[in-house]
C-alpha cells in the first residue's frame, strides 16, 4: 500500500493505490474515485505539468492516465517483470523504472517500447533517483553499489560501496539515501559530481526507513519509516528564493485557483515528452537515404539479368514444345528482370531487389522459392 | 510534512532580532545534560526549532569553523529569506533557511500581493515544451477573435471610383462615386458629414493637400466636358463675412464651411490628381501630366512622353519634388519637377493601375499590375524589381502602404482586399465578403489600424488591419499579455501544427478555383521550361528571373 508522494492539484484529490485497485480520496476522507484501469498498482506518480498519473503494477504493466480528461493515455507492458522501483525525472517527465535483471528503463507515454535501456547493476535495483537538473541519475542494486550516472552520456560517472533502500535528490543537489535504521547525506562540495558525505541521521534501532523525500524550498527532509514519519532538518538542501509564478509557499486560495486554471490552459500533451525537452522548436536533421552507386546498380542489373538467363525451363509435353515458343519465353524472362531498373531510371527510385535467393528469405518461406526443375 | 517556520510567538519572552532566535534556556541545558539519552528517544515531529536538538555530525571531522564552509555558495539569499540559527548542544551554530510570514505576505488587504522572483532555469523544466502549447493555443485563439469587418458605409448610388485620406484628420475620408457624388464620411460614426455637389460625370481621381485644407476632384462628366473643382475646407466656425469676397458657389451643411475656390473647365481628359507634400502644386494625368497651382487656372508646367493617356499619379512623400506615373502602354515613368522632361521609364508586360511609394523607405514605390500581381521597385533600379507579391487572382486595382512602410494593402477585380508585407511574396491576410464586389479603391488608415475599401457594389467598408485585434483602450497587463502572445507564436510559427492554424484563410469557392488553376498552369510551365533545358545544350537556354521576367525594358 503506499500513497503518492506527488500530490494531486487539490481539486484533484489524494491518489492511494491500495492492493486492488488505485483509489482517489479527497481531503475528508471519502472516496471520489476507483480507477479501476490501474489493477494491482505499486507505485504511482504524478506528471504535473501534463496532467498524468502513472501506475506501475504488479503484472509489470506501466499505465499513464490523464487525470484532467479521465483517459488512459497509454498501458504498456515492460516485459521485464515485477517491479516496484519507479522514479520520474523531473527535467523531462520521463518515468525511469528499475527491474530486477539490474536494467533501468526510462519511458514516456507515446512509444511501446521504452526510451533507453541501461544495464547499471548485477542484481535487482533497490532505488532511483533523478537530479532535477536532468543530467544525474543515482541507483541503488541489491548488489551493495550506488552508481551516479551521467543521463548525457549514459555512462556511470561514479561507483559506491553501499546498500541503499531509498535515495532522493534534493534541489541544490544533495543526495539522501536511506538504509536500514539509518540516512545519509551527501554532497559534492566542489560541483563536481563527487559526492561526499554530509551528514548522518540514525533512527532508533528497530524502525526501518521506507522512503526519504526532501521538502522542496525548505532544509527539510521527511524520512518515512515503520512508525511514521520523522522530519529533521538539512542546512542546504532547499532552494531559498522561490518564484511567485513557479512555485509559492505563501499562496492565497485566490492565487491557487488562477494557478489550477492557467495550468490546466497550458497542459502539456503527452507527445511532447522526450528524453531531451530542448528538441521542440528544432530543426530536424536531413535524412540522407543511402543511394546506391551508379556502378552497384549496373552490378544489381547484369546479375539479375544472368540469374533470367540461366534460368531451365520446363519441357512441355503433347507437342507444346516449339522452340521458338521456348525462346521467346525465355527473353520474357530477361526483360522482366530487366524493367525494375529501367523503371528506376524513369523515376529515380533505388529499385527494390526481389529477394530469390533461399538464403535472403526467412525460414518459414524458404519452401516457396522457386525450385530449379532438373 | 511539517514546514519549521520561526514562529515569533513562541518566543517572545526575549526580544529577538530578525532571523536570530535564542534557545530557551531549559531546553538548552537539558540538552546539554544527557544528549546522549535525547537522541535515543523517539523523534517526534519537531514544531519548534529545538525539540529534539538536531545531532549534525561531520563525517571526516572539521572544527567549528568550517560548518558553513561546505555549505554551497549559492545559498546567499536574493530574498529576505533569513536563516535561523540553530544551536546544537551548545556548541555549533548551522544555518538552515527560515522564512518570516510578515515579510512574503501583505500587510493589509488593500496592498497588492507580493511577488518574488528568481529566473533561474532549473526552477522551470520543459519550458520550451510549455512555449509550444502556449503559441498553439494562441493561434487557435487568434482565429477564433479574428473579426476584422467592423461595418459598412452607404450612400452612394453608383460604384466608387476613388479615395482620398486627410494627412491631418484621422477620422474622415473623401470618397468619390462615378455618378459625380463627392462625399465626406466620419469614420467613427460611419456616415456621411457632407456632400460636395458639382460633378456631373464619373470623378476619376480625389486627392487632399497635406496641411488639409484643399480637396482636389477631377473626373469626366457625360457631356465629355471635363471639370475640375478646387474646395476649401474649413472645420468649426461658421465665417458669414468672408462668403462675398469669393463669389463663387457657397455651401453651408451645420456647422462646416465649404467654398468652391475654384472651378476649372477644359477639354482635357483627366484620368487622376495627386497633391504634393507640403507644398502648393498638385499634378493631374490625362493625355500628359499637367502641374497645377492652387491659384492659378493654367497649369505651371506640363510633361509628354510618348502618345498614351497617362491613367495615375502619384508624388514621393519623401523627396517633395519627385513623381511616378503609369500609362496605357504599360509603362512607369519617373518625373522630377526641376528637370525640365521626364526622368526615366519602364516598360513591362502588362499595364500598371496604380503605384504606392513607400512613406517609410521613400525610394521604393509598388505597382499593383493588370497581371494580377504586384511588383516593388527601387526607384534608383528600375531593370528589376526588388520583390514581386503574387497571390491575387485577377487585376490589381488600387494600392496604397501603411504608415509603418511594413505592409500595403491591395484591392483586386477579384472582389478580394489583400494586405502584404513589404518585402514578402504572398499576402498575410485576405479580406472578402459575398456583398462586395470589384474593389476599386483601398486607403489605409493613417494610424494603421484601419483599412478602408470602395467597391463596386457602392459601399465603403471599414476594415480592422490585424484581424483579430482588440480594439478601443486595452489595459497595461492585456497588452504585456497579447505581446507575449504574438512573440511566442512568431517564435515558433514555423512547426507544422501552428504553421497551419495560422495560415489558413477561408477562400470563396471561385478565388479559391482560379487560384488552383493558376498554380496548375504555372507548374506546367515551369515543368516544360526543365524539359526543354534538360534536353538541349547545357547553357543555350536560360531562365530569367520572375524579378526581370515581366520588364520589357528600361528607357532613360
Amino acid at each position: 500500500m503506499e500513497v503518492s508522494v506527488n500530490l494531486l492539484p487539490p481539486m484533484f484529490g489524494i491518489p492511494i493505490a491500495l492492493s486492488r485497485y488505485t483509489y482517489i480520496y479527497n481531503k475528508d476522507s471519502t472516496e471520489i474515485h476507483c480507477l479501476k484501469e490501474h489493477e494491482g498498482p505499486l507505485k504511482l506518480q504524478y506528471l504535473d505539468k501534463h496532467f498524468l498519473l502513472v501506475s506501475i503494477n504488479k503484472f509489470g504493466q506501466l499505465i499513464y492516465q490523464d487525470v484532467s480528461t479521465g483517459e488512459i493515455v497509454a498501458n504498456y507492458r515492460t516485459r521485464l517483470g515485477r517491479t516496484d522501483v519507479m522514479q520520474k525525472n523531473p527535467y523531462n517527465a520521463v518515468i525511469g523504472l528499475g527491474h530486477s535483471g539490474g536494467k533501468i528503463t526510462m519511458w514516456k507515454p507515446t512509444s511501446v517500447k521504452p526510451l533507453a535501456t541501461m544495464l547499471c547493476h548485477n542484481g535487482p535495483v533497490a532505488s532511483i533517483a533523478f537530479h532535477g537538473e536532468g543530467h544525474l541519475m543515482a541507483t541503488a542494486g541489491m548488489d551493495r553499489k550506488i552508481k551516479l550516472w551521467d543521463l548525457r552520456k549514459f555512462q556511470v560517472i561514479r561507483s559506491y560501496a553501499g546498500h541503499a533502500k531509498t535515495l532522493d535528490f534534493s534541489q541544490k543537489g544533495l543526495l539522501a539515501v536511506g538504509n536500514g535504521s539509518y540516512v545519509q547525506i551527501w554532497q559534492d562540495s566542489l560541483g563536481n559530481q563527487n559526492y561526499g558525505p554530509y551528514m548522518n541521521h540514525s533512527l532508533v534501532k528497530g524502525y526501518q526507513i521506507e522512503k526519504v523525500c526532501f521538502c522542496p524550498y525548505e532544509d527539510v527532509l521527511g524520512i518515512g519509516h515503520s512508525r511514521g514519519i520523522s522530519t529533521i532538518l538539512v542546512p542546504g538542501s532547499g532552494e531559498p528564493n522561490f518564484d511567485t509564478w513557479v512555485a509559492n509557499p505563501y499562496e492565497t486560495t485566490r492565487q491557487r485557483r488562477e494557478k489550477e486554471v492557467h495550468a490546466l490552459i497550458d497542459k502539456l500533451q503527452p507527445e511532447t515528452i522526450m528524453l531531451d525537452p530542448s528538441n521542440i522548436g528544432t530543426v530536424r536533421p536531413p535524412v540522407k537515404k543511402e543511394r546506391p552507386s551508379k556502378q552497384e546498380i549496373e552490378a544489381e542489373e547484369e546479375a539479375a539479368v544472368s540469374a533470367a538467363k540461366n534460368i531451365t525451363l520446363k519441357n512441355k509435353t503433347k507437342g507444346r514444345n516449339k522452340p521458338s515458343k521456348k525462346l521467346k519465353k525465355k527473353q520474357e524472362e530477361i526483360s522482366r528482370a530487366k524493367r525494375p531498373f529501367l523503371e528506376q531510371q524513369r523515376n529515380g527510385l533505388p529499385v527494390k531487389r526481389l529477394r530469390t535467393d533461399e538464403h535472403d528469405l526467412p525460414r518459414s518461406l524458404q519452401r516457396f522459392v522457386r525450385k530449379k526443375s532438373s | 510534512m511539517v514546514l519549521i517556520r520561526s514562529n515569533p510567538f513562541r518566543f517572545n519572552r526575549m526580544p529577538c532580532r530578525p532571523g536570530r532566535v535564542e534557545p530557551c534556556p531549559e531546553r538548552a541545558a537539558d540538552a546539554a545534560a544527557a544528549p546522549r539519552t535525547r537522541a535515543r528517544c523517539a523523534p517526534r515531529c519537531s514544531k519548534t526549532l529545538f525539540s529534539p536538538p538536531i545531532r549534525v555530525v561531520l563525517l571526516g571531522g572539521g572544527s567549528l569553523s568550517s560548518v558553513p564552509a561546505p555549505l554551497p555558495a549559492t545559498h546567499r539569499r536574493a530574498q529576505s529569506t533569513s536563516s535561523c540559527d540553530v544551536t546544537v548542544s551548545g556548541s555549533m551554530k548551522v544555518k538552515v533557511i527560515s522564512r518570516s510570514t510578515e515579510e512574503f505576505t501583505r500587510e493589509r488587504s488593500q496592498d497588492l500581493q507580493r511577488t518574488f522572483r528568481n529566473y533561474d532555469p532549473a526552477l522551470r523544466p520543459q519550458e520550451k515544451a510549455v512555449e509550444y502549447t502556449r503559441a498553439l493555443n494562441a493561434a487557435k485563439l487568434d482565429k477564433i477573435f479574428a473579426r476584422p469587418f467592423i461595418g459598412a458605409m452607404d450612400g452612394h448610388v453608383d460604384g466608387i471610383s476613388c479615395m482620398a485620406k486627410n494627412p491631418n484628420h484621422l477620422k474622415g475620408i473623401f470618397s468619390a462615386s462615378m455618378d459625380g457624388d463627392v462625399r465626406l464620411w466620419d469614420l467613427a460614426s460611419r456616415r456621411t458629414v457632407c456632400q460636395f455637389p458639382g460633378h456631373q460625370g464619373a470623378v476619376r481621381g480625389l486627392t487632399a493637400s497635406t496641411d488639409g485644407d484643399i480637396l482636389v476632384s477631377c473626373g469626366t462628366d457625360c457631356t465629355d466636358f471635363v471639370h475640375l473643382s478646387h474646395w476649401q475646407f474649413m472645420h468649426g466656425s461658421m465665417l458669414s463675412g468672408t462668403f462675398q469676397s469669393f463669389g463663387e458657389r457657397v455651401f453651408i451643411i451645420s456647422c462646416h464651411v465649404i467654398i468652391l475656390l475654384n472651378l476649372i473647365l477644359s477639354v482635357k481628359d483627366y484620368r487622376a490628381v495627386d497633391h504634393q507634400w507640403n507644398s502648393n502644386l498638385f499634378a493631374t494625368a490625362g493625355a500628359q501630366v499637367d502641374i497645377w497651382d492652387h491659384n492659378r487656372s493654367e497649369p505651371v508646367s506640363s510633361f509628354e512622353w510618348g502618345k498614351d493617356t497617362v491613367i495615375s499619379v502619384r508624388f514621393n512623400p519623401g523627396e517633395p519634388n519627385l513623381l511616378t506615373t503609369s500609362a496605357s502602354d504599360r509603362s512607369i515613368t519617373l518625373y522630377d519637377l526641376r528637370m525640365s522632361s521626364p526622368a526615366r521609364k519602364l516598360i513591362m508586360k502588362t499595364k500598371t493601375n496604380a503605384i504606392a511609394w513607400n512613406p517609410m523607405e521613400p525610394m521604393n514605390f509598388t505597382a499593383a499590375n493588370e497581371d494580377s500581381n504586384c511588383y516593388s521597385y527601387d526607384a534608383r533600379k528600375l531593370d528589376e524589381a526588388k520583390c514581386v507579391h503574387q497571390d491575387h487572382v485577377s487585376a490589381v486595382m488600387d494600392i496604397d502602404y501603411s504608415p509603418t512602410g511594413r505592409e500595403f494593402v491591395t484591392g483586386s477585380y477579384d472582389r478580394t482586399v489583400r494586405i502584404f508585407p513589404y518585402n514578402g511574396g504572398r499576402s498575410r491576410e485576405i479580406y472578402h465578403t459575398k456583398r462586395m464586389q470589384r474593389v476599386f479603391c483601398v486607403k489605409y488608415s493613417c494610424d494603421g489600424t484601419y483599412i478602408i475599401s470602395g467597391s463596386d457594389d457602392t459601399n465603403l467598408r471599414l476594415w480592422k488591419a490585424k484581424a483579430s485585434e482588440q480594439l478601443g483602450v486595452i489595459l497595461p497587463r492585456e497588452r504585456k499579455k497579447q505581446e507575449y502572445l504574438d512573440a511566442v507564436k512568431e517564435r515558433y510559427k514555423h512547426l507544422p501544427e501552428v504553421k497551419r492554424i495560422v495560415r489558413h484563410r477561408h477562400l470563396p469557392k471561385p478565388i479559391y478555383k482560379a487560384a488552383t488553376m493558376r498554380r496548375t498552369m504555372i507548374e506546367t510551365e515551369r515543368k516544360k521550361e526543365k524539359r526543354r533545358k534538360a534536353h538541349s545544350a547545357p547553357g543555350s537556354i536560360t531562365t530569367q528571373p520572375f524579378r526581370k521576367r515581366r520588364i520589357i525594358k528600361e528607357v532613360e
